[in-house]
């Protein structure tokens, strides 16, 4: 990753919000390069939200700058904004329209948007979200689901360059899940940067480029994903039906935090080679029936990282 | 764009799935697109939520019972001179009297509430369900938006009060006739001179309204409950009708918001006497100013976290 401001669709540095005192966002420097899919992760109350609505310079930051696709906010919200599709602290529209009258009021509001395309474009977003069917249901009619896929739909009404996604998951059954993922998916593949935050790492680990950890308002780490994960060590996992004597092994190669459960063994590899774990496991005679080198998850990490669990933190 | 270009597009939005390659959603060369520099899309906008809602609609035919009222009432009985509102009892000579009566009695609290709701629903009531920031994120500049609603708000203020004194009129005259109408000062002027006259009170209280409106519109910037600012900018009307009657604060009436109001009958005189009614004008004209120019120092660095 460079420190090129071309390169970096969100630069932010120091950037920090004070509500009276407590401190919701504290010095964040988030870099999220330019067609990354970038995975903004961290508990209910970690600053996220509130990091969202500063870029999109919906709050002013109480310290800090940022830069959207290369150029300062919010002095350049006029020309940036209209290149960012935005899903903020869930979906929010006039109850008493439809979903399509919705979009039309959206799309008329927007100044760089050409009145003789809105019916073609509000069609295609409904249609991209699967929506089209519900187009003239009124939105108070919706559930949670629809209200939710027509947020997404109000970013996809004009070409974006970068689209942030504040917890685009939230309400969706577990097919509008995958389906929102093979969406981000797709806007990346056209070339658009997508920043998209979430409380659940598994339902964003699979298609994110990049992660970054909010805790408490701080920026923890941040990176390609691979590099992040790294920094877990890998742990040997044994399947057998003589953990203790799996164990004596793995202890006598020199295996740190060894556990043993009923029918496996596990302990951390270090910079010892697994296969010789195996063998060493089969010239002893313990009986393996399955074995395995496991990184730890984005969970484990964060516990590693934050030292609790990816619970609420006031 | 030409046809040829919208085609594709439309293609893609008729097929179905998600996963039907590149739609109008986006591209990979997504440059600025070109920008309108006049537009009257928003206000447009702004004026069919207004009018299209149910709730305003409703409150548009219970500003138009007034009228109904009126000439029902005078119709089955025998007006008494004396009493009530100065047109009353002319109504009977002329039916646009209807219109007028009409006005008079609106002014007092109908027709200030029904611009205090769509005034306090501005800013608030987006606020409240979270549309600010969908609007402010399009990005539609804060500036322009409070130009945009307080346009809306002076529009409705004077559709409004033409649909009071536009209902009184037609069901005034298919009731008592029209013809010449006899002024305040008891010459009388032609049908055509007595529609004009009608018109310009209307018009003129109108704008009256859409400065009460601009407080509103200041109210609504403080808030996220749109009936908080309704509530706040019908106390502020009541108050002022309140001060305007207390003779010892004879020094403040002329710079209240409502004590011009009812001079809208120096229309109604041959010549018209517009000394007071430039004085309600220009009062008008300052609240707009002032309270239009609260609102943007307010609204134009706020928070918005609703």
């Amino acid at each position: 990753m460079t420190d090129e401001p071309g390169e970096l669709a969100v630069a932010t540095h120091g950037l920090t919000k004070r509500f009276n005192k407590q401190v919701a966002v504290n010095a964040v420097d988030l870099l999220v390069p330019r067609g990354a899919v970038y995975g903004f992760l961290g508990p209910n109350g970690s600053g996220k939200t509130t990091t969202i609505r500063m870029l999109l310079g919906l709050i002013r930051p109480t310290a800090g700058n940022h830069r959207l696709l290369g150029k300062a906010m919010p002095d350049h919200a006029g020309n940036v904004l209209p290149l960012v599709g935005s899903l903020v602290e869930g979906p929010a529209f006039h109850p008493y329209l439809s979903g399509r009258a919705n979009l039309v009021r959206l799309d008329s509001v927007d100044r760089h948007a050409d009145p003789r395309t809105t019916t073609v474009r509000v069609d295609g977003a409904l249609d991209r979200v699967g929506l089209l069917a519900a187009a003239d249901k009124k939105y108070r009619a919706y559930s949670l689901g629809m209200r939710q896929r027509l947020a997404i739909a109000g970013t996809l009404l004009a070409p974006r360059e970068l689209l942030v996604l504040d917890e685009p998951t939230n309400g969706l059954d577990p097919q509008g899940t995958r389906e929102v993922r093979h969406l981000i998916g797709s806007l990346a593949d056209d070339g658009a940067t997508v920043l998209v935050s979430s409380h659940l790492l598994s339902e964003v680990e699979q298609v994110c480029t990049h992660i970054g950890v909010m805790h408490v308002g701080k920026l923890l780490t941040q990176g390609p994903i691979a590099q992040v994960r790294a920094v877990g060590e890998p742990r040997a996992r044994v399947v057998t039906d003589r953990p203790q004597d799996a164990a004596r092994v793995l202890r006598g190669l020199g295996l740190t935090d060894i556990v043993v459960e009923p029918g496996v063994a596990m302990g951390t590899l270090g910079a010892l080679i697994a296969e010789k774990v195996v063998v060493a496991l089969v010239d002893d005679g313990v009986p393996v029936t399955g074995f395995a080198v496991e990184r730890p998850s984005l969970e484990d990490l964060f516990v590693s990282l934050t030292g609790e669990g990816f619970n609420v933190s006031g | 764009m030409s046809a040829a270009d919208l085609t594709p597009g439309l293609n893609t939005g008729l097929n179905t799935g998600l996963n039907n390659g590149p739609t109008p959603g986006t591209s990979t060369s997504a440059a600025v697109r070109p920008l309108r520099h006049i537009s009257t899309r928003f206000l447009r906008s702004e004026l069919r939520l207004i009018f299209g809602r149910r709730r305003n609609q409703a409150g548009m035919g219970i500003l138009a019972l007034v009228p109904l009222m009126i000439a029902i009432t005078v119709k089955v009985s025998t007006p008494r001179p004396g009493r009530g509102p100065d047109f009353f009892g002319s109504i009977t000579s002329n039916g646009l009297f209807v219109a007028l009566s009409s006005l008079s009695i609106e002014l007092g609290l109908f027709l200030p509430l029904a611009v205090a709701v769509i005034a306090g629903d501005s800013v608030a009531g987006e606020a409240n369900i979270g549309t600010l920031r969908y609007l402010l994120t399009v990005p539609v500049h804060r500036t322009r938006l409070l130009a945009v609603k307080f346009a809306a708000i002076t529009i409705f203020a004077l559709v409004a009060t033409m649909w009071v004194s536009l209902v009184g009129a037609l069901v005034g005259l298919a009731l008592f006739g029209g013809g010449e109408m006899t002024m305040l000062s008891g010459t009388q002027i032609g049908m055509g001179s007595a529609v004009l006259r009608v018109a310009m009170a209307t018009v003129y209280l109108g704008l009256c309204f859409a400065s009460l409106g601009a407080i509103g519109l200041f109210i609504s910037t403080l808030t996220e409950q749109p009936i908080g600012a309704t509530i706040a900018v019908v106390i502020i009307n009541v108050m002022s009708f309140i001060l305007d009657s207390i003779p010892q604060l004879s020094w403040l009436h002329e710079w209240l918001p409502t004590h011009w109001w009812m001079s809208f009958g120096d229309l109604l005189r041959d010549p018209i006497a517009w000394a007071d009614l430039t004085r309600g004008l220009l009062t008008a004209a300052g609240y707009m100013l002032v309270f239009w120019l609260a609102a943007w120092a307010r609204f134009s660095d706020k928070d918005v976290t609703g």
